[in-house]
């Protein structure tokens, strides 16, 4: 029961935040901020998670795959897939879900107990639409740039481990990562960060936004944020691929 | 002018405000009283919309807000300044953008006429030169003054204000409430205020309400709340040691 009772408060803070806006260039400039403060800014940690594990793929996938039948060039093929159906999506997207949605959550949760919200619906704003709109709309148009830059830049650090550990030639693995490419296999993993960045973005909002009490709740507000965006993201990472690959 | 008419608001079935009506007039600065818990912060928020009353009116000149749907509420209380308690700043702004915010919203005035704007109403509130500063760096009697000059940015016919000298010293909650005299008068606007600080009322209060325990307990004057024979009234009024010599 109590779970249909948020679904419901969830499904009216969503109307209310994608109300018209009472000036559209205020709302426009504020997009770009959000892109910059919540997007641009995890990009050095979008790089070094992405480099990382591109390295660590394909050092897993040259160990497991070590059968002479098989051509070199697998091996990259395979970190290529790895990276582009789920780890630069699903994968970022979980680790973006417990930076970028405790920071909102936090954010709009201490706005919440320190009477600014109130303050703006007092002088006739509409809170939820002012605060939340833009982090939405920047957030799907930034995450799916980071999800690409984290494809090439994990593809950069399997190039570079492979190369400099003497695994396999620069020339086998460009090979592999251009071999049996699907472009389709993109499109299904930018429009599963489109659906993730709404998802991190508007159920932290939501908890930031529902935050009663003090510091304590404003806490749990946020842990609250991280555990069901993360759920979330993998029930509809699973709906998505069995509708678009399965 | 603000008409209160039977207004009652419970809690999860406890009553916390009893079929309240009063009459807060323009001009004046009408204060709210009574001990903690008694309903006034409750009322307070029932005037300015953020609760909806059970039963009951409220009434701003001819207009009935509580007819209003939320977004009708919304679009009204531009016309309202609200002071909270603790001057609800927006901590990412600087003073002079927290200023600023009800004219970017709601006024197509020119870059220069909003900076004119946010000067003067700076300047009303004893608080030049502080345009770039953010809240973190004022102080408790700044912020509220900071809070004032946002709620007066877009001329309000209405202006509430929370406990607007809770957390100051004595002389600076002097200087907020004859500040906000100062405003009412100027501007012809109806202030409601909401306190339990005996000097506030004493010093500002024209018009004054006490409510004990949700309902309405006695209604009068700075000078009437002295004499009053109202036993409750009494034991809040003389409750300091300081006013019961005075007494």
């Amino acid at each position: 029961m109590r779970l249909f009772r948020i679904l419901g408060l969830y499904v009216m803070f969503i109307r209310r935040v994608f109300a018209r806006p009472e000036k559209h260039g205020l709302y426009f400039r504020q997009v770009f901020r959000e892109i910059d403060k919540l997007g641009v800014a995890s990009l050095g940690i979008v790089a070094v998670i992405s480099f990382f594990i591109g390295m660590v793929v394909i050092i897993h996938m040259t160990s497991s795959i070590s059968n002479p039948l098989i051509p070199a060039y697998y091996n990259s093929f395979t970190t290529r897939d790895v990276l582009v159906l789920e780890f630069s999506s699903s994968v970022l997207c979980l680790i973006l879900a417990g930076k970028v949605g405790s920071n909102i959550a936090s954010e709009i949760g201490t706005m919440k107990i320190t009477e600014q919200i109130d303050a703006l619906e007092t002088m006739g704003i509409n809170s939820a639409a002012y605060l939340v709109q833009p982090k939405v709309i920047g957030m799907m148009l930034i995450i799916p740039v980071l999800v690409t830059l984290s494809i090439f830049i994990g593809l950069l650090g399997g190039w570079f481990i492979a190369v400099v550990g003497n695994m396999m030639t620069s020339s086998d693995y460009l090979l592999g990562i251009r071999f049996d490419f699907h472009p389709y296999k993109v499109v299904y993993t930018l429009i599963k960060s489109v659906v993730f960045a709404f998802i991190i973005t508007s159920v932290s909002a939501f908890h930031g936004y529902h935050t009663k009490g003090g510091a304590l709740e404003v806490g749990r507000s946020s842990t609250l944020a991280v555990v069901w965006s993360m759920i979330l993201i993998l029930i509809f990472n699973y709906l998505i691929t069995q509708v678009m690959l399965g | 002018m603000i008409r209160v008419d039977n207004i009652s608001k419970s809690f999860e079935g406890k009553n916390v405000l009893s079929s309240i009506s009063v009459e807060f007039s323009e001009s004046k600065t009408n204060l709210i009283i009574g001990r903690s818990g008694s309903g006034k912060t409750v009322l307070l928020k029932c005037l300015i919309g953020m609760h909806e009353p059970d039963e009951g009116d409220i009434w701003y000149d001819e207009n009935r807000f509580t007819a209003l749907d939320p977004d009708q509420q919304r679009t009204f209380r531009q016309q309202m300044g609200v002071v909270f308690q603790g001057g609800a700043l927006f901590d990412s702004m600087n003073v002079e953008q927290n200023v600023r915010l009800p004219m970017d919203f709601f006024t197509d005035w020119s870059r220069g006429e909003k900076r004119d704007r946010v000067n003067f109403c700076l300047e009303k509130v004893n608080l030049p030169d502080v345009n770039k500063l953010y809240p973190a760096e004022l102080s408790g009697g700044m912020k509220k003054r900071v809070a004032i000059a946002r709620a007066i940015a877009l001329n309000p016919r209405y202006l509430f204000c929370d406990e607007p000298n809770s957390g100051l010293d004595p002389q600076t909650a002097i200087v907020i409430d004859k500040l906000i005299r100062e405003i009412t008068v100027d501007f012809g606007i109806t202030t409601v205020i909401n306190t339990h600080d005996m000097n506030s009322v004493m010093e500002i209060g024209d018009h004054i309400l006490f409510l004990s325990e949700g309902s309405k307990c006695w209604e009068g004057s700075s000078a009437e709340i002295l004499t009053s024979g109202n036993n409750i009234l009494n034991e809040f009024v003389f409750a300091s040691e300081l006013m019961k010599r005075f007494k």
